[in-house]
């Protein structure tokens, strides 16, 4: 029921959230503070690979709230990742300053081996930690925000919608691979040195921001829990089953869409910053359209519309994923991801948690409703 | 059925709570309406009857703001325009509306279902935040009381029977407080004794003071109902009256009921 209190009736949020706060503390003590002879320890390669799968796990939930209760299909939900890496990026290219390989005190090195004499106007402020994060979420949002208002405005709805996601992320790969925008062109931005003042390649920077993924994770649960446990949650779930049906009840469906969307896609901006420190580098094959359907893969394998299972599946299929490219599967490993597709969608319609959960149900109302049953009294028909 | 006229009504010529006059809708060169007028008093209950075709759910389609007239006047409640509203802000004017194909959303509970559709303030900031009331909690109550649906209501919409879902919309109707309905074929797939209860529903309905439109093809149901019959043939009235003087009409009797 609505008024219940946010994790009261979540079990699976409960440990969810025991995990990931979890990993926040022992994955960086186990990297900074067990020596690297102990079989315990985890190796600084281990723990960028591990923050980057939080990020990936928060980029699934930001798409699973869309998706799995609201049924929008977004298959550019990496643009929103890409866009907050970019803006990262950015401030990471400022915090540079004279160190780079042209010394320049204000423009990156590509900037100036383009001969630009002076710095863009849409990079002004980038130099501020606070404006740049700041912009991790505006961008995204601000464009969830206008192309969620025009496309459900216009009721593009269901394989269209998609579609024209699929464009957006597609158009915007080909604009950041131009030189002339200024994001550094095919080559990105990389060659971090600082964030906030801590060189990134440095251990205790590396620990410090695989625990803010982790704890960014956490926060992402709480805030689409807290969506989708309100009456507004009912509501998205409600146009996803029946569009017409809830207009028809007098709610404004385009406010709702443009609203998730435009939540979901500042989720998955700050998944994106966070990857970026992470990984070190941000270039415009982030906005690839295969990524995107990437994700949308993860989701499906973990259950879609469970949101701790949208994480779990960004996991488990990231783990895959890097167990499989390296090796002799390695040139079958989207054969495998595509089979992984075919199979799920065949034999777990409802991924690994959403299977869980109907396991559970029958097991449990079985011995319920066995004792409950003879006082229900039968509607007369 | 009621003719009082609101002593605060300015001039009051037409002190009907719907006013359709000369309503065209054309798909493709078709005419679906065709110079349809029909007025709907306060408080009154109308069956609409026809052959396919006739333009009935066409005519729903229209005064709930899904398709859009070519020309004609189209008026709910003293003279707001429908043609120029969408479905949410026409709900929220108080028209309501059942579907043919009984549409509740499968996965909630009967009771969420009924909660969603109360009366309220539907703005997405509002609905984030907003908590069931007292009030709201004691007209949950009542409606799957009327319903007949008390102890189903922690179950999933999508386990009831087809007259259950049937009834839950109709249950959704009553909790959005309209003061006017649309049913399309509410009987369609019902039993005789689930017939029979809801015709039993309509009437308490209408007599609470709200306007029903019930198009209906179940002759029985809509004798049942004895209220002031609409035909429509080809999009526009072919006769109106008493459900014995439409039955006996010869045009009736040849499009329509058959010899």
């Amino acid at each position: 029921m609505i008024t219940r209190a946010l994790l009261t009736d979540d079990r699976t949020g409960k440990w969810f959230l025991a995990i990931v706060l979890g990993l926040a503390v022992v994955v960086p003590l186990l990297h900074l503070a067990v020596p690297p002879s102990s079989p315990f320890h985890i190796s600084t390669a281990t723990l960028a690979l591990l923050g980057k799968y939080l990020c990936f796990a928060l980029l699934a939930l930001s798409l699973d709230l869309v998706w799995g209760y609201c049924g929008i299909l977004s298959l550019g939900h990496g643009a929103f990742f890409a866009l907050g890496g970019y803006a990262m990026g950015m401030y990471l290219m400022r915090q540079i300053g004279t160190r780079g390989v042209y010394a320049h005190p204000v423009l990156p090195d590509f900037m100036v081996f383009l001969n630009w004499k002076e710095l863009p106007w849409y990079w002004y402020g980038f130099e501020n930690a606070w404006f740049a994060f700041l912009m991790v979420m505006a961008v995204p949002g601000l464009l969830a925000f206008v192309f969620g208002w025009f496309a459900f405005r216009s009721r593009v709805t269901g394989v269209y919608l998609s579609i024209i996601t699929q464009a957006l992320t597609y158009a915007l790969m080909l604009a950041f691979f131009r030189n002339d925008m200024g994001f550094g062109g095919n080559n990105g931005l990389t060659d971090f040195k600082d964030i906030l003042g801590f060189p990134v390649q440095a251990n205790a920077t590396r620990a410090a921001l695989f625990a803010a993924s982790a704890v960014a994770l956490a926060l992402g649960y709480l805030v689409a829990r807290a969506i989708v446990a309100s009456r507004l949650g009912k509501v998205l779930v409600s146009i996803r089953d029946a569009e017409s049906r809830t207009r028809f009840l007098g709610y404004r469906v385009e406010h709702y869409k443009t609203f998730v969307f435009t939540v979901s896609a500042i989720m998955a901006g700050i998944a994106g910053a966070l990857y970026v420190p992470q990984v070190g580098i941000i270039n415009p094959s982030e906005f690839t359209p295969a990524n995107s359907i990437e994700v949308v893969i993860w989701v499906a394998v973990g259950g879609r519309g469970t949101l701790a299972g949208a994480a779990l599946g960004a996991v488990l299929v990231n783990f895959a994923k890097t167990t499989f490219t390296t090796g002799f599967l390695a040139p079958y490993w989207l054969f495998m991801l595509g089979a992984l597709f075919v199979l799920v969608t065949i034999w777990l319609p409802k991924g690994i948690l959403g299977t869980l959960y109907d396991f559970w149900a029958r097991r449990r109302p079985a011995e319920k409703s066995a004792a409950k049953s003879e006082t229900v009294p039968q509607p007369a028909e | 059925m009621t003719t009082l006229v609101p002593t605060d009504a300015p001039a009051p010529l037409t002190p009907s709570l719907l006013y359709l006059d000369g309503v065209t809708v054309s798909f493709d060169g078709f005419r679906a309406l065709n110079e349809l007028s029909l007025q709907i008093a306060p408080g009154e209950m109308r069956a609409i009857i026809g052959p396919n075709g006739a333009g009935k759910t066409t005519m729903m389609d229209v005064i709930t703001g899904k398709t859009r007239p070519d020309t004609g006047e189209v008026l709910f409640d003293r003279g707001v325009d429908l043609t120029r509203l969408d479905e949410a802000a026409i709900a929220n004017l108080g028209i309501g509306r059942k579907f043919q194909k009984p549409t509740v959303f499968e996965s909630h509970t009967v009771e969420d279902n009924i909660l969603l559709a109360l009366k309220g303030d539907r703005r997405a900031r509002h609905v984030l935040m907003a908590r069931t009331s007292a009030e709201e909690a004691r007209r949950l109550e009542e409606i799957l009381e009327i319903a007949g649906l008390s102890a189903q209501r922690e179950r999933l919409a999508g386990l009831l029977s087809h007259g259950q879902k049937q009834w839950l919309e109709i249950g959704m109707l009553l909790a959005q407080d309209p003061k006017l309905l649309l049913v399309d074929e509410p009987v369609a797939g019902m039993t005789d004794a689930e017939t029979e209860a809801t015709a039993a529903l309509l009437k308490r309905i209408s007599a609470a003071d709200h306007s029903v439109v019930v198009v209906e093809h179940d002759m029985a149901f809509v004798r049942a109902l004895g209220v002031k019959v609409t035909c429509l043939h080809e999009g526009s009235v072919l006769a109106e009256g008493a459900i014995d003087t439409v039955s006996e009409n010869p045009r009736v009797i040849e499009v329509y009921l058959g010899r």
